[in-house]
């Protein structure tokens, strides 16, 4: 079998040309990764450019409201750029600039990914084309004139079912025409070795620092660490640096859309199969014929028909659980953050919000809950309005 | 030595391809007939997929139209209308697919399904040569080629995918090969590099459409494809596109 598995998934499954650059990519990646001039800068990037360490927030007031557990958040919604995604991208920017290359693509569901990458981008003088769904564009059309406010060019995918996965065949094809100058910027943990664990290694700064944050201020670990899961980047790195601690509860929450009895969810680990699909062996939702389904939910973050094969190996080795939140659960949980704590999470983050209301209550007052705010919901605002029926556009 | 390298050796040949199901399957098995009847040495039919990412935009929406017909196009219907096409025509097939939809009808029964109804080869372009372990041994036990494919590229990966080729070499289409039609260097190049390393036929796709550029190509190849042309006359003929696909085919043929 061969490289980058994660108990049976994971692996390299792509058009032989893009092998040349995915091995280009590994080798550049273990060079720079133990680089002190790289480690250097990335750290003072992330430090004075985009914020870290982030903060780890007590919620006070949700955690009497609901009355059980301590609830901690990772406030990734804080970083420049208003996500986690800052924390990749500027991992990969880096990389594409030690490698010689000038120009980066990315794909880009709810425009998070593609907005951090345009920024990267501009910083650091690389030329940026972001490949987003014809349908994402339009539901987070502010994305894209920040995009192009940062000087990326836009690209409105009109194939499929012009979401999250048509970008993401987009960017696999532009990358394959065209390797010489060009890096693609993968956004999440999935797609061939070595994508799934660089964006995990640059992720799982997340996890580290809530790991440090927790003992300092609690002087043990939480029981439950917890984080939405589309592609899986956000919670890979929360769930990192626990892996190895067995008390510590690992949970991932699902885009189950209108439910994951209905066929407008996109539920991966709940609803899926095991297949191979851009360039990963993991779990798809896809017909009985292997063809990829046409995934749902509200959040186009969380829209994506596959799963990262690391998370699809946490599910089947048991060491986290992976549960369904559906859209209204989610839409809830949006609006209870905001009135509670003050704080308007991304739609993606307010899934797992949402699926703490539930546990939370059913804890001890002693237990720890971490949950990590992968970013914050400005972008949602006029589509939640809708969804409560209020005629409201950006 | 299998059908599908029988078929290519020691000639010049021109393959063709097609969408199955594309305006409909029983289309297909007719479409197939008219390919093979004007003169093409092998026909590659594509099995249609939700994502074929290594396909350009014409390919794309034959797939498309494939799955949204009436009925749609599975790959069960597939298999049935390549029995029925393998016992009216003479020239090897090869099925044209991708992973997962191989993986999920499982690599055994895809394989012995292929043998049943009259494939020969199978092709499918995001299995890399570090995956080929997947299904190669279902392959080899009921006889059907995975065809290689190889890029302008691939450089020194050419060492160690050629030896182990069976059927032919699929030569992808990249920005040295379909742009004008001109033999670009790179690819003069690959070509010497496989030629040196195995007597398996080279297939060349390009975006090439004149029998001048046709007869350029050929003589580096053992074969050509031109894998959007065919496709493009369904799109545009629909089910009365079987004339215009002989015609097309016998005038490639004609000018290798």
């Amino acid at each position: 079998m061969s490289k980058g598995r994660y108990g049976i998934h994971g692996g390299q499954y792509i058009p032989e040309s893009l092998m040349n650059e995915v091995n280009k990519l590994e080798k550049a990646y273990e060079h720079y990764k133990n680089d002190p001039d790289f480690i250097r800068e990335l750290d003072q990037l992330s430090r004075e450019y985009a914020g870290r360490p982030s903060l780890l927030y007590y919620a006070e007031k949700m955690t009497k409201d609901l009355g059980g557990a301590k609830i901690y958040f990772k406030r990734e919604d804080l970083n420049h750029t208003g996500s986690h995604k800052i924390n990749n991208v500027l991992g990969q920017a880096l990389l594409a600039k030690k490698m010689g290359k000038t120009r980066i693509i990315a794909e880009t569901g709810a425009g998070q990914h593609g907005v951090a990458t345009a920024t990267a981008a501009a910083l650091l003088g690389l030329e940026c084309e972001i490949y987003m769904g014809k349908e994402d564009t339009i539901r987070q059309a502010l994305n894209v004139y920040r995009m192009e406010l940062l000087g990326a060019k836009v690209h409105a995918v009109e194939t499929g079912t012009m979401t999250l996965k048509d970008a993401v065949n987009e960017c696999m094809g532009e990358w394959a025409r065209r390797t010489e100058d060009t890096l693609y910027a993968l956004g999440s943990v999935m797609g061939p070795h070595p994508f799934p664990m660089i964006v995990r290694d640059f992720q799982s700064v997340i996890s580290r620092e809530a790991r440090a944050q927790i003992l300092e201020k609690e002087g043990k670990l939480p029981d439950v660490v917890m984080a939405c899961v589309g592609g899986g980047s956000n919670a890979m790195g929360m769930f990192y640096e626990f892996i190895n601690d067995d008390g510590v509860k690992l949970i991932g929450c699902e885009a189950a859309g209108k439910g994951i009895d209905t066929n407008e969810t996109a539920a991966t680990v709940n609803t899926g199969s095991l297949g191979i699909f851009h360039g990963m062996k993991s779990y798809f939702c896809q017909d009985d014929y292997g063809q990829i389904a046409p995934v749902y939910s509200i959040s186009a973050g969380l829209d994506y028909p596959g799963v990262g094969p690391e998370h699809a190996n946490l599910h089947d080795s048991g060491r986290a659980e992976y549960v369904p939140v559906t859209d209204d659960e989610a839409v809830n949980a949006f609006e209870y953050i905001a009135k509670t704590e003050g704080i308007i999470a991304a739609i993606e983050s307010s899934h797992a919000v949402a699926h703490l209301m539930k546990i939370a209550p059913t804890m001890s007052k002693d237990q720890i809950i971490i949950c990590c705010l992968s970013g914050r919901g400005d972008k949602d605002v006029a589509a939640i309005a809708r969804y409560r029926g209020v005629d409201l556009h950006e | 030595m299998s059908r599908v390298k029988e078929a290519l050796i020691g000639k010049k040949s021109f393959i063709g391809f097609l969408t199955a199901g594309d305006p409909s399957i029983d289309k297909t098995e007719d479409f197939i007939v008219e390919i093979a009847n004007a003169g093409a040495a092998i026909v590659e039919i594509g099995i249609p997929f939700s994502d074929p990412i290594a396909e350009g935009p014409v390919v794309q929406e034959a797939n498309v139209r494939a799955l949204s017909a009436p009925g749609g196009c599975t790959t069960d219907m597939v298999f049935d209308m390549v029995g029925r096409a393998s016992k009216k025509v003479d020239v090897p097939l090869v099925l044209l697919t991708y992973l997962n939809p191989v993986y999920k009808y499982g690599y055994e029964r895809f394989c012995a399904k292929c043998k049943e109804t009259g494939v020969d080869g199978i092709i499918i372009p995001d299995l890399s040569y570090e995956e080929k372990g997947e299904l190669l041994e279902e392959a080899n036990k009921y006889g059907i080629d995975i065809i290689s494919l190889i890029s302008t590229n691939s450089g020194d990966r050419i060492n160690m995918i050629a030896p182990e080729a069976t059927g032919y070499i699929y030569i992808l289409p990249s920005e040295d090969n379909v742009a004008e039609g001109e033999l670009s260097g790179k690819l003069l190049e690959t070509v010497g590099r496989i030629r040196k390393l195995t007597d398996t036929p080279v297939v060349i796709e390009f975006g090439a459409n004149t029998p001048e550029q046709i007869a350029r190509y050929s003589d580096i190849a053992d074969g050509i494809i031109i894998e959007t042309r065919i496709v493009k006359l369904i799109e545009k003929y629909g089910a009365d596109a079987g004339k215009h696909i002989y015609d097309y085919v016998k005038k490639m043929v004609d000018s290798i």
